[in-house]
């Protein structure tokens, strides 16, 4: 019941908060903000209560019949990992609403109204057992965010956005065609038609597996994204307003890792065996294209936005290695990547707020008027690079160490992205930040609002850095679970 | 006739009554208020009767109608379309200025056609239905002749309309004369390797032609996107939905099990492939919101042919409820339409509702949901509508068509954002002129919308009604 709740606030919240901007255009910021908040308070408590379900590794859930003609059931439940993705999703919901206090004085009802359905849909999918639920919810986030790209984006939103839909919308119906083709398949092996997860598992798939796994991987893939169908990406990320690109790189991208953690190898192991080495090679080819195209952009955030490439590039390395080492890694990348990129958009929306270009070029010497920003600046600037102490190099780090049993040649190669990201991160933080303040700049510092947001971010990521234990047993016993289902008949054979 | 066959015909029967009414009515007083309340009065009694006459089903009414829980499903999907096409003519009708009565007239006797074709077995019923519906049609397309497009459209579609028809005729014989039979059950059981091979299988084809030319599939579309624009918005309304629904509840009846002769299936594969293709691309370049549902319209009968060619009951369930899904959505869009004309001519240029969204929210949220749900967006109707037929089309192992279904619908994606985007972009410095919006527009509208999200949320019931309605025909 919980659950439900869950998305119930974020769902009426964007409904009251459209309908309160008719008196007051404070008032959907508020509202936004106490629902999220409320959110997060009740992740928390679900969390106290960490003991799953030992049959099916559940830690809560609700079963509901939706529509029983099809054997849909309203299935939503958590574990471990769907925790963290859910606490990360309210904490940059948190963040997205925040960083809009300034930026976002147009149609603010609506704006918060398509922030709020958009954090909902991503709980959702975060959320959601049942594979109908799930690419319900899948196909839901996509609206509002097409919404918040081309009502508040910036100058080229429109094309930005109908790209992010189509490219989207046309993976997400390959899914839905392999799920359906899944359905079926079980109903073939067992005669009952059911779209429930838990059921799906271990069907009997024969030939048909991997092109059912490949209609999966496509929607994942994305959305991750994996190189060559990344083109979406750069556009998006960079029309967007703050809040839709914080929430582009920090939670929309994660759900494709989610994806293929949660569906793609346990439900179809042989297949995503047969496909690991496609994959890894991807994932080399993305990381390196990535930090390589950061390096050569000279719009700031779009620069920001190829780095993701790159990370999430470690992300599907990591899953596709499949070792204990190498999930964890994928997964702690996630969620650093989540925060450090997170906070790099908030902090490249800031500047262009006060400075109103994104252009490198026309920038430099901003740390002599604005410290406190370009401080933050170059500290998620070293997250991101992986400087040992912060989030986002134990999450790579395991990565890599994970990979490096399955792979030496790709690891090695995997390894040059990590080195080729202090080049453009420090590129970045010298032609933004240092240098003279040739273009005679007077900027204001941050803001108690902004500083109190870059605290928290700072504070994350020192706290994944330094003592990540409590987040990686929060997703163990789920990994540990993805992991058995996964298991080949014939590993289990061997051991 | 005993009086239960005389209760499963009571729909039809008031239907029938509505229309000498409405004639004898005009014929003693012009009275645009009366006429058009007598119109949706009968419409509405008869949808009451519907629901009132179904434990009374199934009922053969000589061998020419078969009113079963299937025609009854379709008759009742009719009258409500055609009630609320009634509901939007009464404030669009108001300004024409002279001999506005009779549109209720021709849009009464259509409907009277559509339930005939639905409850038809017999090819008399089924020529009958089609040339009352057609008729009417003929009238009603050019209704507003001042206007530039309206007598075009209307020749066009009377000269392509009487020509398909001829084409149906012609099939009818030669099937007509292989069996020997003019009821449809004798096609069914006839088999395709017998003798008569040779006469039924171009009858078939004929058949389909006329067929094919009313639901505006591809290669017989081209009279679509004229007579959709040069036709009144809401006539547009009733030619896109009503005409074509009871037409494909006929072909469903016609041809159950389209596999069982497989040159007839292929040529529909063809006709559906070809309809997803022409309709979705060649709606992108257009510029005038009515083509370019009439362009979506060729695709979504597209669609429909790939639930119809998947057949079995999960392939009719995913016809019926497709298109009650279409109906709905598409009442809606042209409701739009209909809402923001005035005497001038329609809205039907997208620059007219360049931000709608920031003046008229409450339409402009209603043209959104049928849009999203054309595109088949979660949340609405027309992505169940879609789910259904990919369901039904992965049960038949249809894979071609599935991939050619999602492909071409991505492309539809596009031409539906451009309308949704230029709702929600800033608003054009002089806005166009737009009439008030009536309290019945609104109702039509937000119930429309409502409907629209509800069942995309919670079908269950809709799903159970089809289920039973589809069983029994099958």
């Amino acid at each position: 019941m919980i659950l439900f709740l869950l998305i119930a606030i974020l769902l009426l919240g964007g409904i009251a908060a459209a309908i309160s901007a008719r008196w007051n255009t404070r008032l959907p910021r508020w509202i936004s903000l106490a629902a999220i908040t409320l959110d997060l308070l009740l992740t928390a408590r679900v969390s106290v209560n960490t003991a799953p379900n030992a049959s099916n590794g559940w830690i809560s859930e609700v079963d509901w019949n939706w529509v029983p003609s099809f054997g849909i059931h309203f299935h939503l439940a958590v574990d471990g990992l769907s925790l963290l993705m859910l606490a990360l999703t309210f904490f940059l919901g948190i963040i997205g609403v925040l960083c809009s206090w300034s930026e976002i004085r147009e149609k603010v009802g609506f704006f918060h109204f398509n922030l709020m359905w958009v954090l909902a849909g991503i709980a959702s999918v975060f959320l959601a057992v049942d594979l109908f639920l799930f690419y319900f919810a899948w196909e839901l986030m996509l609206i509002p965010m097409y919404f918040l790209i081309v009502i508040w984006g910036h100058e080229r939103r429109v094309y930005a956005g109908t790209k992010f839909f189509l490219f989207t919308q046309c993976s997400g119906l390959l899914m839905l065609v392999a799920i359906l083709a899944l359905y079926f398949a079980h109903h073939q092996a067992t005669g009952v038609y059911t779209f429930e997860y838990s059921e799906l598992l271990g069907t009997h798939l024969g030939g048909a597996e991997l092109p059912i796994m490949l209609g999966f991987f496509a929607a994942f893939a994305v959305k991750l994204p994996v190189v060559f169908v990344h083109t979406w990406l750069p556009d998006a990320h960079t029309e967007a307003p703050t809040a839709g690109s914080v929430i582009l790189a920090g939670l929309m991208l994660k759900t494709g890792g989610y994806g293929l953690l949660r569906f793609v190898f346990p439900l179809f192991p042989r297949a995503g065996h047969q496909f690991t080495p496609v994959a890894l090679t991807l994932a080399v080819i993305g990381i390196i294209y990535g930090a390589v195209m950061a390096f050569s952009q000279t719009d700031l955030k779009r620069l920001v936005a190829y780095t993701s490439v790159s990370h999430l590039g470690f992300v599907l390395l990591g899953i596709f290695s499949w070792n204990p080492l190498a999930l964890q890694g994928a997964i702690m990348t996630m969620i650093c990547h989540g925060l450090s990129t997170g906070a790099l958009f908030v902090v490249v929306g800031g500047l262009q707020e006060r400075i109103h270009t994104r252009d490198l070029d026309r920038m430099g010497g901003i740390w002599t008027v604005a410290p406190r920003l370009s401080a933050s600046a170059l500290f998620f600037s070293l997250a991101s690079l992986g400087l040992p102490g912060l989030g986002d190099f134990v999450g790579e780090f395991l990565v890599l160490l994970g990979s490096y049993k399955v792979s030496i040649p790709l690891t090695a190669f995997a390894t040059l992205g990590i080195l080729a990201s202090t080049f453009y991160a420090l590129r970045m933080i010298q032609r933004a930040f240092l240098g003279p303040n040739a273009h005679s700049w007077r900027l204001p510092d941050l803001t108690p609002r902004e500083g109190l947001m870059m605290s928290a971010m700072i504070a994350g990521l020192l706290w994944l850095g330094l003592y990540p234990q409590p987040v990686l047993k929060t997703f163990t016993p789920a990994m540990d679970h993805l992991q058995r289902e996964a298991q080949m008949p014939g590993a289990i054979a061997r051991r | 006739m005993d009086s239960m066959m005389t209760l499963a015909l009571f729909p039809l029967l008031l239907t029938g009554a509505t229309v000498l009414v409405v004639m004898l009515g005009l014929a003693c007083k012009r009275s645009y208020a009366v006429t058009a309340g007598i119109t949706i009065a009968g419409l509405v009694a008869a949808f009451a009767s519907v629901c009132a006459v179904t434990p009374a089903a199934p009922q053969k009414i000589t061998p020419l109608l078969l009113i079963d829980r299937y025609a009854l499903f379709y008759q009742g999907l009719i009258l409500a379309s055609a009630a609320v096409v009634a509901l939007l003519c009464y404030r669009y009708f108001e300004k024409h200025e002279d001999q506005r009565e009779e549109v209720y007239l021709l849009l009464v006797l259509a409907t009277l056609g559509c339930m005939v074709l639905v409850a038809s077995v017999h090819f008399v019923s089924f020529l009958l239905g089609l040339e009352v519906l057609s008729v009417s049609l003929y009238g009603m397309v050019a209704y507003w002749k001042e206007r530039g497009h309206a007598l075009e459209a209307g020749i066009k579609y009377l000269v392509l309309a009487s020509a398909s028809a001829a084409f149906l005729l012609f099939g009818m014989a030669l099937i007509y004369g292989a069996t020997g039979d003019m009821s449809f059950s004798g096609i069914r059981d006839l088999s395709v390797s017998g003798s008569s091979a040779a006469l039924v299988l171009p009858g078939i084809a004929l058949a389909a032609t006329g067929i094919g030319f009313k639901l505006g599939v591809a290669p017989f579309h081209l009279w679509t996107p004229d007579v959709y624009q040069g036709a009144p918005a809401p006539m547009t309304a009733f030619v896109a939905t009503t005409s074509k629904v009871a037409v494909v509840a006929l072909l469903l009846r016609f041809l159950p099990a389209s596999s069982q002769y497989p040159p007839v299936h292929l040529v529909f594969s063809i006709i559906a492939v070809a309809s997803m293709c022409a309709g979705n691309f060649l709606a992108l370049r257009q510029s005038n919101v009515k083509r370019i549902l009439a362009y979506s319209s060729i695709a979504h009968f597209g669609y429909v042919l790939v639930a119809f060619l998947a057949g079995s009951t999960m392939g009719s369930g995913a016809v019926s409820f497709y298109l009650v899904a279409y109906t709905a959505t598409t009442l809606a869009a042209f409701g739009v339409v209909t809402l923001l004309s005035n005497s001038d001519g329609d809205a039907d240029d997208v620059e007219d509702y360049r931000g709608l969204f920031w003046r008229r929210p409450m339409l402009a949220s209603g043209f959104t949901a049928a849009l999203l749900s054309l595109a088949g967006i979660p949340a609405t109707i027309g992505f169940l509508g879609k789910f259904y037929i990919l369901a039904a089309g992965a049960d038949a192992s249809a894979w071609l068509l599935m991939i050619v279904l999602v492909v071409t619908s991505v492309a539809g994606l596009f031409y539906y954002l451009r309308v949704v985007v230029t709702m929600y972009s800033p608003a054009p410095e002089a806005p166009p002129q737009e009439p008030r919006v009536s309290w019945e527009g609104i109702l039509v509208i937000g119930v429309l919308t409502i409907l629209l999200v509800w069942l995309g949320f919670y079908p269950d019931p809709l799903l159970r009604l089809i289920r039973a309605a589809v069983a029994i025909s099958a």
